[in-house]
């Protein structure tokens, strides 16, 4: 290790076969200057206990598995840097979804929402060989939903969400609008349907957590707001 | 029985597998899904996480929608820049094809940057030329610089909508094959999939599997992969007796984040870009008067490393600038915004008014599974073909990326030969019947697991791990030459010896990601085995191959793909051979830019 500096990581521990609560285990990490807390994680796993469990894959904030509850807030572990954390390292799954172990959790009722919006594009068959016709303004338009990773940051930091975990979420609307102002597709009543329903967009309180977890910088609280004006003005 | 595992092992019948949920997986998936043939994809990760989407720069296609533009130009490009060693009918395909493939993604909803007139949106990109080299052409089609991102969205988004089946979380742990293995004329019938969740053993039977995996970035210390790219499928179709082709062929790229690997995309170098030295000289004049930045990979990372070793690297240190202040704003932020962000997080440096520090990382896999060109995988040198196996993507070697791979081509890889995975593995589906039983067919690996994670004392993976990746870095790397490959070869087979006793500490069945990784960490030597074996014998430079030995190509001996076949028994790689490079249209020249 090319310095003596090193971390104070308490993770949130939680073995299903062996354990009926979630309980703390704090480490003394070694840290070097750059380094990420997905690189401290993965350290401890290395040095002191390869039963810590966590999810990860790309390490640079493009793949969304490892967002986790980091400090109080809804991180990814790659794109946040140890520097900027102090001393202290609190690590624990992100919030209102079930416990597989440790810090992962069950993503499947998150993803089966965003299916549930029918997130992909329907459109009538084109004439001829070549490309839609989209102007640059057509597809600035929906340009920063685009940008969405999946990663559920946004979704498990919404106090509407983990007061009814029925709520569609952040993360699903997202998705859907960057459909309903794509201005191929044609589909956007249906989705509007959907996000209409008791579960949908009005369960929105505007309380932009969302906002500030979302590691791809998306103005998800925008979002959200238009498509609820787009369900009350379409009648 | 706990230690990682439960006895109880589900059967699965289906038509086809599709191993791996990035953008060949599936796209191929999406074929299938068309011709209604009942499929299984099973991933390691969730598809949205395939590490296609960290692609950044671009897709290449000869649309020819911002200037004059032709597939055979396209060719000509990605046979020159992988040095002739490109198989010239997968050229072909490959650029022609290109063309349709992105079309196709655009009506599937893909997000292209527009023309001013609506169009698809070109940009340049390295070794990609107008009218057989006289200068850079805008080919690459792009979203932003997360063009890799959108293209997996949009084909995942399809996959939902044509209703495919997906097994999230199932690690593929090995191939089922009957009648023998693949070089005794075996056929492939299945695959056993372990579900990470609960730690479940799922044999499924088909009649055709694709393994669309990916690479084996991880066997280096500095990559631009994922954690998850290990070489899975390459290492499984190679213990079932398939040869890898042309594994000594590795590409690094040029502009890596310093010590950590990750990329920052051509599409810098692209959109105007420079590669500064100590002395603030753009110094490609030197060695790419004509391209300069937009050189081929393969060429700017040996320049690096030839500014650093005559002392023009940045304070004297191992690396170089990009920069890209003269750009302005707007660009940097519009056209580039991930890579600024990466620049940011990761180095704290404003790419808008500093110069980024950059090194070259691993980064991709010229070779891989050798596949014909409707992507059924090969079992030797005469091109008999493995019967139910398939291969595409990075993990596959058609070959259309030769001795070093062009920007962008990578994505165009996936696409076409992707799409042409589902469409034969539909054909194949429909006239052959499914394969014999396949009970028990999880006997063997299961207690390779088993013995992974029972084993009471023994050296932890990550050790392991983090030996071979320092090892691949020094010998296996940039340049090359006999001696530091004889030393990567014995230290691998070394490595082996002690994976043998390698110990996992997690004897859980739900989520062990301590068994996996030790899993996975087989699959990096044996890829790394291959590698490195293959680069010892090749004694000759072409593209990313460069030994210091033999530093001149050597078409009288080497225009030739090698095939290397695993040992017997654990017993080193040994076995090799070469099949003829196929010549269409172009004749071998020497590679000047």
């Amino acid at each position: 290790m090319a310095t003596a500096s090193t971390v104070e990581l308490k993770i949130q521990r939680f073995d299903p076969e062996r354990d009926n609560e979630p309980h703390w285990q704090t480490l003394t990490v070694p840290v070097e200057p750059m380094d990420r807390v997905l690189d401290v994680l993965t350290r401890a796993k290395e040095l002191f206990d390869g039963s810590i469990t966590f999810r990860r894959s790309c390490a640079h904030g493009v793949c969304g598995s490892d967002a986790l509850l980091i400090n109080g807030r809804n991180r990814l572990a790659c794109k946040l840097r140890v520097e900027q954390l102090g001393k202290t390292i609190t690590v624990a799954p992100l919030p209102g979804l079930p416990i597989v172990k440790d810090l992962v959790v069950d993503m499947d009722g998150f993803f089966e929402k965003y299916r549930s919006v029918q997130p992909y594009l329907v459109a009538s068959p084109v004439e001829g060989s070549g490309e839609r016709i989209q102007s640059e303004e057509q597809r600035d338009r929906f340009d920063d939903t685009t940008k969405c990773i999946l990663c559920a940051a946004c979704t498990t930091s919404c106090p509407s969400f983990w007061a009814e975990p029925e709520y569609v979420g952040p993360a699903a609307i997202v998705n859907a609008h960057r459909f309903i102002f794509d201005s191929r597709d044609e589909n956007a009543e249906a989705r509007l349907d959907i996000l209409s329903d008791e579960d949908g967009v009005w369960r929105c309180r505007t309380t932009f957590n969302c906002v500030e977890a979302c590691p791809r910088g998306i103005n998800i609280t925008k979002a959200i707001l238009e498509v609820s004006s787009a369900i009350s003005t379409r009648e | 029985m706990s230690a990682g595992l439960r006895a109880d092992t589900t059967h699965i019948d289906v038509d086809a597998i599709v191993v791996g949920a990035g953008g060949a997986g599936l796209w191929a998936a999406l074929e299938l899904a068309r011709e209604g043939i009942p499929t299984a994809v099973l991933t390691k990760l969730y598809p949205t996480r395939s590490h296609t989407g960290a692609a950044q720069g671009g897709v290449c296609a000869a649309l020819g929608n911002v200037e004059e533009d032709h597939w055979e130009w396209h060719m000509f490009d990605t046979i020159k820049g992988g040095d002739y060693l490109a198989d010239q009918d997968a050229a072909e395909v490959l650029a022609r094809e290109a063309i349709p493939a992105v079309i196709e993604l655009e009506r599937m909803g893909l997000p292209f940057n527009r023309t001013p007139d609506g169009k698809i949106d070109q940009r340049r990109f390295g070794g990609h030329t107008r009218n057989y080299g006289e200068g850079p052409v805008r080919r690459s089609c792009y979203a932003a610089d997360r063009t890799g991102h959108m293209i997996l969205q949009t084909l995942y988004q399809q996959c939902i909508k044509a209703g495919v089946k997906f097994y999230d979380e199932y690690h593929v742990v090995d191939l089922v094959f009957e009648g023998g293995e693949a070089n005794e004329g075996g056929r492939c019938s299945g695959v056993v999939g372990y579900k990470i969740s609960d730690g479940t053993m799922h044999v499924l039977r088909a009649k055709a599997v694709l393994l669309a995996t990916g690479g084996y970035g991880r066997a280096w210390r500095v990559t631009s992969n994922a954690h998850s790219l290990t070489g899975d499928g390459m290492s499984l179709a190679w213990r079932h007796g398939v040869p890898l082709q042309d594994m000594e062929f590795y590409q690094f790229h040029p502009t890596g984040i310093v010590g950590i690997g990750i990329l920052l995309s051509e599409a810098a170098r692209g959109e105007g870009g420079y590669l500064l030295n100590n002395d603030g000289k753009r110094f490609m004049e030197t060695y790419a008067p004509k391209l300069m930045e937009l050189a081929p990979r393969d060429m700017i990372s040996r320049a690096i490393y030839q500014e650093v070793r005559e002392g023009r690297g940045i304070g004297g240190k191992d690396f170089i600038h990009l920069d890209v202040r003269h750009l302005g704003r707007k660009v940097i932020e519009e056209k580039l915004p991930d890579i600024t962000d990466f620049a940011r997080v990761y180095q704290g440096v404003e790419p808008i008014s500093e110069p980024v520090p950059v090194q070259p990382t691993a980064h991709y896999a010229m070779g891989g599974v050798p596949t014909n060109l409707e992507t059924e995988v090969l079992a030797d040198a005469r091109g008999n073909v493995v019967p139910g196996l398939f291969a595409a993507g990075e993990v596959a070697c058609v070959s259309v990326h030769g001795a070093n791979r062009l920007g962008t081509n990578s994505l165009v890889d996936l696409l076409v030969f992707g799409k042409r995975a589902g469409i034969r593995m539909a054909q194949i589906c429909k006239s052959t019947p499914q394969p014999g039983s396949v009970q028990g067919a999880e006997r063997a690996v299961r207690d390779e697991l088993l013995a992974l994670s029972t084993r009471p004392s023994g050296v932890r993976p990550a050790e392991i791990r983090r030996e071979l990746a320092a090892l691949m870095m020094d010998n296996v790397g940039v340049y090359r030459d006999e001696a530091l490959l004889s030393a990567a070869v014995k230290g691998i087979a070394k490595l082996k010896a002690e994976y043998a006793n390698v110990r996992v500490e997690d004897t859980g069945s739900v989520f062990n990601t301590d068994l996996l990784e030790a899993r996975e960490l087989g699959y990096l030597l044996d890829t790394a085995e291959a590698t490195a074996v293959s680069a010892y014998a090749r004694k000759e430079s072409r593209g990313a191959h460069s030994r210091e030995d033999f530093p001149e190509r050597d078409d009288a001996k080497f225009l030739a793909h090698t095939l290397v076949w695993q040992g017997a028994a654990g017993a080193p790689a040994t076995k090799l051979d070469y099949k003829p490079v196929t010549i269409t249209k172009f004749e071998p020249k020497p590679r000047v830019y």
